[in-house]
């Protein structure tokens, strides 16, 4: 596309943020400040994960994009369409069939493979923010390893509701070192990132931070002894696959209180009814 | 008739230590010996420099001279504190970690601001306390009561919900708090109830020297009275070593053992507490004791 | 030459002065005590004596450690050596009061609100005692003293004089400590009560322990001491200074 320098960003600003993905890499876990720089599109429709995707993209790479497992959703498809147009690149929806795929809220059911790489928008990077407002202080207690308050937050979760209610950012520690948000994904998400064969990147565009979980890293959702990490579970299957082992959205489908339960990766979905079929 | 045994070994020793903001306002030239087991009151006026001392021997704010040494092989056996768990990064054997470096471990003394912020930070979390006046200070107000006594043992490692909460349940009736109300934010307790929450939060891990900045300041007389009674039961039954800062000097006689009396951030006068109160020799030591008011 | 075991004393006081300096009074200074000495046996009470009001309280509370020592020397002699305590370290009375010296003051002084009982018993928890077996001692005394059972469980800050007394006499007895100072304990009491204290003196002799006392009472008196020391000497002349001293101090 003419004006534009291949998948937007300059070459510069590509091999800034590749250095600090190297640095994220490195240190599995750890957050990295990276100069973001301002984007076509307005922060919390994914800015960081969309540098991110930008810096990495190939010219032969094939993208797919999805938001809460969907393809076909709002913000799936304007950041599909931002690729297409300043970098020309092929998407796919078939999660087999990508070589980046920049999610938001979800990872997809279909398992990945090693090559692949996967690419997180994420709002809020700081795993202690909610109890630490201070940056510095933040970044003091990842260096020392003051993890104790975020058992902090999951027992005041087991006191008030009677188990640990944190159902999506649920955290995590990574590579038994640093404590990690692994993005607004749900928890049913979390047990996917331990030991996956493909790359994960984290971009947080508003907060100027990248991550990042290499290939097959040891990544543990915290927990406590008497009450282990659990993943949600529902007493249904997917109304139109039949999947009993996916995430279901529930989907309200008339005025009279009709409703059912689909996946919510929807290249999953209908990849299985293809099979069926 | 056998000779008692008086000895009792330096936990620490504090050698000139000097923090100044401006000429007579912080400490200067501070030296002391708290021994295990003791309770030290620092008295003074405000302005005298205590709480700033204070802040430099809690590890809070670095000295512009001086040496805080901590020894840390005296007191009690280590095998008597098998019940405090080691940290997360002990287990590592990260080289930061308070625990988990073998060198750190032989070494006798401690020397507060030699030492690494991480072994600092994690010697104040593991084997100190800090009991701040104002309550909201020492506390976490969003969490509940039971989460904020179990905090410093989920950072010490433990991963057991049942027991935290067991122990959190037991320090609430120590502290004379209804174990009933484990689950409730402090933010509904009273000032008298908070204090003794805080303090609850703080002597859970056993620290074998606890630090106090007016304990009973912001509390009304009727409540004073209690927490005295509670920090003096809980001083003698943990064998707590205490450096407490006061300006209250009926506090001071009812809990220290020994006072350091300040003034313009120097120390004009030290001895036994009934020393100083009934035999006090310097000229403003004599006025602070008269000018007390009696009832 | 016999063996001094059993004669040597417990307690030897040396040429003892006390002078107080009052900057607030343009430096004034009042010498309380001159070169006074004294021995003191196990198992023996000596009561000082002298003009009412000459400051016998001193020597108590230089005893005891409330007073610095100016010049002089006390020691405290065991069967493995001596103890000087005008070079004892600050940190260490606490230790020796705990452990070795017990005093009886004419005046209740503790923590507000606290049932007169654990106030007894208080200086058995302080050795690590059983709080069950502390608890039953203390009642023991409390109802030795007639201090009625209603008010074992209240503080004793609004306890009359005599009752405040027999509760203080109590924590004072309590721990048996092998060295005993008594300041009047039985000031504000009934006869009957007066009578429960010289018998808990007598015990203490019994058990070897030493005591030094004040006793305005003389039947009190003539009924506990085996000596009396002459303080006219040391402490005459100088009028009430002691208690002028303190005084212009609060």
């Amino acid at each position: 596309m003419n004006g534009y320098n291949f998948a937007y960003l300059d070459e510069q600003t590509k091999r800034m943020i590749r250095r600090a993905l190297l640095k994220a890499v490195a240190i599995p876990g750890y957050q990295v400040p990276f100069g973001g720089r301002e984007m076509p599109m307005p922060y919390g429709w994914g800015t960081g994960g969309v540098q991110v995707t930008a810096s990495i993209l190939g010219a032969d790479d094939i993208l797919k994009v999805i938001d809460q497992g969907a393809d076909d959703t709002t913000n799936a498809v304007s950041i599909r369409h931002f690729f297409q147009r300043v970098a020309g690149v092929e998407t796919t929806t078939a999660t087999t069939a990508a070589d980046v795929i920049q999610t938001r809220h979800r990872i997809p059911e279909t398992p990945l493979r090693a090559g692949q790489i996967l690419v997180f928008q994420v709002p809020i990077p700081e795993p202690l923010r909610f109890i630490e407002p201070s940056e510095q202080e933040t970044r003091l207690m990842h260096a020392l390893e003051e993890y104790g308050v975020m058992h902090v937050k999951l027992y005041e979760d087991i006191a008030r509701y009677g188990h640990i209610a944190t159902t999506y950012a649920y955290p995590v520690k990574v590579d038994e070192r640093y404590v990690m948000d692994p993005s607004p994904i749900p928890k049913f998400d979390n047990p996917k990132l331990d030991g996956n064969p493909a790359l994960m990147l984290f971009g947080a565009g508003r907060e100027k931070r990248l991550y990042a979980i290499p290939p097959y890293t040891r990544v543990e959702s915290l927990d406590f002894e008497d009450h282990p990490f659990e993943i949600q579970r529902w007493e249904h299957a997917c109304a139109l696959c039949g999947s009993d082992h996916s995430y279901l959205d529930e989907v309200i489908t008339d005025d009279q209180g009709g409703r059912m339960f689909v996946c919510s990766d929807t290249d999953y979905c209908q990849s299985r009814r293809g099979e069926v079929a | 008739m056998k000779k008692p045994v008086l000895e009792r070994p330096v936990l620490l020793d504090v050698q000139g230590i000097t923090r100044l903001y401006g000429p007579a306002k912080g400490c200067e030239a501070i030296d002391f010996q708290l021994h295990a087991g003791e309770v030290l009151g620092i008295v003074g006026e405000s302005g005298s420099g205590k709480s700033t001392l204070l802040r430099v021997l809690a590890g809070l704010e670095a000295p512009d001279a001086g040496r805080v040494v901590y020894r840390r092989s005296s007191g009690e056996p280590e095998a008597a504190r098998s019940d405090v768990h080691e940290p997360d990064t002990a287990r590592r054997g990260g080289t930061q970690a308070l625990g988990g470096d073998p060198q750190a471990n032989a070494e006798a003394e401690l020397d507060l601001y030699a030492i690494g912020e991480a072994r600092r930070r994690a010697l104040l979390r593991l084997e100190w306390g800090l009991v701040h006046q104002n309550p909201r200070d020492g506390l976490r107000m969003g969490v509940s009561a039971g989460a904020n006594i179990g905090e410093r043992l989920m950072a010490q490692g433990q991963r057991h919900y049942g027991q935290l909460r067991a122990t959190g349940q037991a320090w609430m009736g120590q502290v004379e708090l209804d174990p009933g109300r484990i689950d409730d934010a402090p933010r509904t307790f009273s000032g008298g109830m908070q204090q003794r929450l805080q303090i609850a939060r703080t002597l859970v891990t056993r620290p074998r020297l606890v630090f106090m900045d007016e304990p009973t300041g912001g509390l009304d007389v009727s409540v004073q009275a209690r927490l005295l009674d509670m920090l003096r039961t809980l001083v003698r039954s943990l064998g707590l070593s205490v450096v407490l800062v006061t300006h209250d000097l009926a506090v001071a006689r009812l809990l220290a053992h020994r006072l350091m009396v300040m003034r313009r951030g120097q120390v004009v006068e030290t001895g036994l507490t009934d020393q100083i109160l009934d035999d006090p020799q310097h000229e403003y030591t004599q006025l602070l004791v008269s000018s007390v008011l009696t009832p | 030459m016999h063996s001094m075991t059993n004669t040597r004393p417990r307690l030897t006081v040396n040429g003892l002065y006390k002078q107080f300096l009052l900057h607030g009074q343009g430096g004034l200074e009042i010498d309380v005590m001159r070169d006074l000495s004294l021995t003191l046996q196990a198992g023996e009470c000596l009561v000082l004596a002298g003009r009412s009001g000459i400051g016998k309280s001193t020597l108590l509370k230089m005893l005891y450690g409330d007073y610095r020592i100016d010049q002089g020397r006390i020691r405290l002699h065991f069967d493995d050596g001596d103890l000087d305590l005008e070079a004892l370290p600050t940190y260490a009375w606490h230790g020796l009061r705990r452990d070795v010296i017990g005093y009886v003051s004419q005046f209740l002084r503790v923590v507000p609100r606290v049932a007169a009982v654990d106030v007894v018993m208080e200086p058995l928890l302080a050795r690590g005692a059983d709080e069950a077996e502390s608890r039953r001692r203390a009642e023991t005394l409390l109802a030795r003293l007639n201090l009625p059972e209603r008010l074992w469980r209240l503080p004793p800050g609004t306890f009359s004089g005599g009752e405040q007394q027999r509760v203080n006499i109590a924590r004072g007895f309590i721990g048996e400590h092998p060295l005993l100072l008594l300041d009047e304990p039985t000031a504000s009491l009934d006869a009957a009560n007066r009578d429960v204290v010289i018998a808990l003196i007598g015990e203490a002799k019994a058990r070897g322990t030493a005591m030094l006392g004040i006793f305005h009472d003389e039947d009190v008196r003539e009924r506990v001491a085996d000596r009396l020391l002459p303080l006219d000497g040391s402490l005459g002349g100088l009028s009430n200074a002691s208690q002028t001293c303190r005084e212009s101090l609060s």
